[in-house]
This record gives structure tokens, sequence and C-alpha cells, in this order.
């Protein structure tokens, strides 16, 4: 039973950083209806954002998370402005090509900056608590609470605010809501600011957990987060959120009961399986096609 | 005006290029397929510098002798990017267009084996100085060695019988888990000739457990580790995958022993791993601490160029240098059939990393292992393994 609750505590924890990440798929596509395939290379440089800061200044977690999070927003925010605003109105294939060509160039500049992995420091010791079999440490909690807190702010921020409306207008209707007076690049850049910063906590708490970061880190771990997006329905905030938890369970108990050999494949074909069912996703409403 | 511009870049691509191979055209070239960059950079720049500190040496004392007289060494680096698909391509740009008489490299077997079928299929030899999987120098299709693919180092199943027997007799291990990169080539080779040889020694294998390359959370593996108690566990998998497998291992309250590979050597898992993987023990090739005078010398001349005492990978590359000036010289002739009759005749060669003995019709040396302990921070010898 124990070993069945150690590893529920493993399956929370990893779902809750691909949460994060899958956040900042899920706001961009919403809004824009584009894949930014850059997000998971952009939750990479947010963990070495969080190295160099360390590694000048030992600050506090709470001061770290802030930081990063509000450089990886400026980073988000000009990607969106050089590199996605110039072709929003160009073909669809053209925006997703040019956001896999930023995520190889932010990938490839940190790799000629830093080829080698590096040892995160640690933001603070944690303490491991040992009670009825389990192992949880003072990290876990830290991990998890700080990505609901996060989500539960977001949730808030989308659904009460009058960005949050506006988002969810122009997901609506990009052609319409500018007509009412709504600023949409304004819109726009505050969503990858805050997409950007949700990759960047994930950053933070990631390199805190698994503290040896290297540049190419972002590529598996943004393409399970992705793969959390759509499970749960690419667009909604609440999909993405149960998405991942529902990928992070999955991959931790197919270890448990199954050969960890065969891990991604079941997995993979789990989640494909879930498509084919829910082909928009968990919580994914059918797209209406605009002629 | 468009034209006059076409032409004026013209003529400085061509004098760029008459400029790039001028230099080489009358040195003996040998080709560098590393990994740079990608998983392991680590092993690749070992590599590079070893190389460049044995041919320097060399060059500074007028290259290797030929039948036509002495002539300079050029090296031809290129990044294989641990990839596999890299690597093939790699190897087969600098033995077709930069014409070298021989290859050194890859190093990981992921990308040897690749570039060791290209290698023999064009005709060319290449040493992989540290790749020990016994594919790298088997022809797939016959099972036949390949004519043209050597290695600098010992063979896997060596290493597992070094393995099992160390845990078994040194450390007193009844039972052992595994846990593994299934995904690369070295790691699920080794993984599965320790699991053979330490059960048929009387050891138990209480887990199994793997992961894909790039993967960072293995507390759903270690967890299952957890579960079944074992003495050790060994950890065939590289440097840069062991520290985050060995805090989270600690972390979830595992104390066992870590085992580990030859895939361990880099320096670089001391700073990645810190108090994590201190007290681990490992095979590998060398150790800086039972050197012989010739060894002395090159950890000397390593150290001083670069800063850092050389790893294992660093070892085999300048010997795998020795091996081919060596051939070259017998041959006596810059031509790669020349080279790989010379070569294959070699029967005995003192390199750094100890005696290389090689069997009729085989690239694989025969040579002894050392078992290494990580403590406070440093490579400890522990003990030798002799073939």
């Amino acid at each position: 039973m124990d070993y069945f609750a150690q590893q529920a505590i493993n399956a929370i924890q990893l779902g809750s950083i691909y949460a994060l990440i899958a956040l900042g798929y899920s706001m961009v596509y919403g809004v824009l209806v584009m894949i930014n395939f850059a997000h998971g290379d952009v939750f990479m440089v947010s963990s070495f954002f969080c190295f160099l800061l360390l590694l000048v200044l030992p600050v506090p977690f709470v001061v770290a998370l802030l930081l990063v999070m509000l450089a990886t927003a400026l980073l988000g925010v000009c990607i969106e402005r050089l590199a996605y605003r110039p072709l929003r109105n160009a073909p669809r294939v053209s925006a997703i090509i040019t956001a896999l060509g930023c995520g190889l160039v932010i990938q490839n500049t940190t790799l000629s900056i830093s080829p080698y992995s590096q040892r995160m420091p640690e933001l603070f010791t944690p303490v491991t608590w040992n009670f009825a079999g389990l192992t949880i440490s003072s990290l876990q909690i830290l991990i998890v609470g700080t990505s609901v807190g996060l989500m539960l702010a977001l949730d808030f921020f989308i659904r009460k605010t009058r960005y949050g409306m506006a988002m969810r207008a122009i997901a609506q209707d990009r052609i319409t809501v500018p007509l009412m007076g709504v600023p949409v690049n304004q819109v726009i850049a505050v969503t990858f600011a805050i997409g950007a910063a949700l990759g960047g906590a994930a950053g933070v708490l990631y390199a805190s957990a698994y503290p040896v970061i290297s540049a190419t880190m972002g590529v598996l771990v943004g393409w399970k987060a992705f793969v959390a997006a759509v499970i749960g329905g690419i667009g909604n905030v609440r999909g993405a959120v149960l998405g991942a938890y529902v990928l992070g369970a999955v991959e931790v108990f197919t270890v448990t009961v199954l050969p960890s050999t065969y891990r991604d494949l079941i997995v993979y074909t789990l989640l494909l399986v879930i498509l084919i069912f829910k082909p928009y996703g968990l919580l994914g409403r059918p797209a209406v096609q605009k002629v | 005006m468009l034209k006059a511009s076409v032409f004026l870049l013209l003529t400085t691509c061509a004098v760029f290029l008459t400029g790039c191979t001028d230099p080489n055209r009358d040195a003996v070239k040998i080709g560098m397929n590393i990994e740079l960059t990608g998983e392991i950079p680590a092993v690749g720049a070992s590599s590079k510098n070893a190389a460049e500190l044995f041919f320097n040496a060399l060059n500074e004392q007028g290259g290797v002798t030929l039948a036509e007289g002495p002539k300079k060494v050029a090296l031809i680096i290129r990044d294989n990017g641990g990839k596999a698909d890299q690597a093939a391509s790699v190897a087969q740009q600098l033995i077709s267009s930069q014409d070298v008489v021989a290859m050194i490299g890859p190093n990981s077997s992921a990308c040897a084996i690749p570039a060791g079928e290209i290698a023999e299929s064009l005709k060319c030899v290449m040493i992989s100085p540290w790749s020990t999987n016994p594919k790298t120098t088997l022809d797939q299709a016959s099972g036949q060695p390949k004519r043209y693919v050597f290695r600098g180092c010992f063979t896997d199943p060596f290493q597992a019988i070094v393995l099992a027997k160390f845990a078994l007799n040194d450390l007193g291990a009844k039972k052992a888990a595994v846990l593994y990169d299934v995904s690369s080539e070295a790691p699920l080779g080794q993984a599965t000739l320790f699991k053979d040889t330490f059960t048929a020694q009387g050891g138990e294998i209480v887990a199994f457990e793997t992961f894909t390359t790039g993967d960072k959370d293995f507390s759903a593996q270690l967890t299952n580790i957890r579960e079944a108690a074992p003495d050790i566990i060994f950890l065939p998998t590289y440097y840069n995958d062991v520290p985050l497998i060995a805090q989270q291992a600690r972390r979830l309250g595992i104390t066992a022993q870590f085992v580990g590979s030859d895939a361990w050597s880099s320096p670089e898992i001391i700073k990645l791993g810190g108090a994590d993987v201190d007290g681990s023990y490992f095979c590998n090739h060398f150790s800086t601490q039972i050197a012989t005078d010739e060894a002395k010398k090159f950890i000397a001349d390593y150290t001083a160029k670069y800063g850092q005492a050389p790893d294992d990978v660093a070892a085999l590359t300048f010997d795998s240098c020795g091996l081919i000036t060596e051939a070259l010289k017998a041959g006596g002739k810059n031509d790669r059939e020349a080279l790989l009759g010379a070569l294959s005749k070699i029967r005995e060669y003192k390199g750094v990393t100890g005696t290389f003995r090689f069997e009729p019709g085989s690239g694989d040396p025969i040579k002894s292992a050392v078992v290494l302990q990580i403590k406070d921070g440093a490579f400890q010898w522990v003990t030798n393994a002799q073939p």
C-alpha cells in the first residue's frame, strides 16, 4: 500500500511540473491557434537563468522564482514581438516553422555558452520526512504547492480580469474583437508573458528537483508537456492541467505494474487511445471551422 | 552589379578553399569523429585534447616517418553530436570527401557501431578509443570480426565479469538491482551482460529497470528498486545521468552502494554528482595513480596543457593515436591498405593505459581493467583486474 502511495507522490510531483509547462502551450494556442514549439526551450533557458542568478547571488527561493519568471516573461515577449508578430497573418505553417526555429536558436545559443551539463546549486536544503513507509520531502511539497498556486492564480486571471476576458474574446474571434476596441497586440503580448513566466517557474522548480541542467533538456520535457496539453484539450487551460496530471500518473503507474522497458510504448499508446475516443482532448470542445 | 558581386563571391570562395586545403595537401590526414556536443560533450573534448597533444608533439619532432621521409600529420576534427545518424554521416564525409587515411572515434558505442559499418564498407581503418560494445568490431551480417575496425579498450563481456566478481567477492553483495538507458547501445549491452554474469556467479538480480535517453525523473523506477531492497545498484549509464539517479535514490532513502561501468569515467561525474555519488565504485580503463613512466609523462604533459588530469577517454585516445602512428611507420606509406596491413600485424603495443595484446584477425585488444572509487571528490584506485 505505501508502495502505491509513494508512487502516487512521484506522479503528483511529475504532473505538477508538466502542468506548468503545458499551460504555456495551451494559452498561446487558445489565443493565437498556434503551437509555440519554442516553449520547451524557453523553459530550459529559464533554468539556466536561475543557475546564473544563484551563481552571482545566493538569493532565497521566492526571490529567485520571481526574478526568473520576470526574465523569462521578457524573453517570451521578445520572441513574440520579433519572430511571431510579423508572421501573424502568414500561413500557419510558417508560424510553426518559425517557432521551431526560435527553439533551435535558443537551444544552440545555450549550447554554445554551456556545452556541458551544470550542477544547480541548492536553493534550500530540503527536509525529508518518513512516516508509515512513505518518504516525502519539503521540496516535493513546495513544487506541488507553487504549481497549484500559480495555476489557481492563472485560472482566476483568465476568468475574472479584463485582460483575461480579452484573451477569451480573442480566442473566440480574432477579426471582430479588435473592432470593439480591444488592444489585440497588447493582449497577445501579455499572453506570451504569462505563458513564458509559467515556463520560467517550471524551470526553477524543475532545476531544484532535478539539479543537473543541460541545453538539450527542454526538448523531451517540452514534448511531453505539449502532449499533456493535447490530451487535456489544447487551448483549454484547465484541460492542460488535467492532461499533465494524467500523463504523470500514466508514466509512473505504468512502471509500477509493468516492466519499465515498455514504459514509453505503453504511455503513448494509451494516450493515442484517449485521443481516438476524445479527439479534442479530455476537456476540449470541437472547434468550429470558419469559412 | 549582381554579376560583379557573384564573381567576387566566387573568387573569395576559391581563394578561401585553396587557402584551406594547401597546408594539408602533403600531410597525412587523420579524421576524428567525436562527441563534441550532445549528451556527452566531455567525452569528445577529452578525445580532442589528447589527440592534439599527441600529434602536436609528433609534428614538432618532424612528423611520422614514412618510406619517403617524415610527414606532418593533420587532424581533421568533426563533431558527431553524440548521435548515431550524425556519426555515420561524419564517417562518410571524412572518408569519402576529406580523404583521411584513418579515422579515430566515435567513442560512444551508439555512434561507433554505425560509423564502423561505414568504415568497413568504404575500406578505411577506424579505431574507436572507448567503445566497449562487442558489436562495434563485429560485422552485423556475418558475425565475423570487421577487417578495418579496431578499438583502444577492453570489451563489455570482460567488464561484466570484472564488475560481477567485484560486487560478489569484494563488496559481498548478494542482491543487485540494475537501472540503465534502454535506448543506448553501451548501457543496454552492459546491463544485460552484467545480469547474466552476476546470476551465473551466484548472485541474484532483484530489479532490472530501464529509462530512455533524456529522462530526468527516475522516481518510479527507484521506488521499485527500493521495494526490492538490493545490496548494490548497478548503473551502467553515462556520467551525466548518474548524478540525478543517485540524488533521487538518496532522497527516497535508498542506501545501497552504487556500482558503475566505464561510462562513468569523466570527472564531470564528481562535479555534477557531489556527495550523492561519493563512495561509489566503477570499472575503468586507466588510473592516474598506478601510472607507468610513459603514462606519467602523458599525465604531466596533459595536465600542464589543459589544467586537469586526463580521464580514460583521453588516455585511450592517446593510445589509439599511438597505434595508428606505429602502424603508419611500419607500413611506410600514406595509404589505407598499407596502414591496415601494418596495424593487423601489431601483436603487442605498450600504451599509457597498459599493454595491448591483439589476437590475429581481431580488432579487440586484450588488456587489464581497474576498479576505482569516487572518494572525497577524486577517483581513487582500488584494484586491478587481469583478463
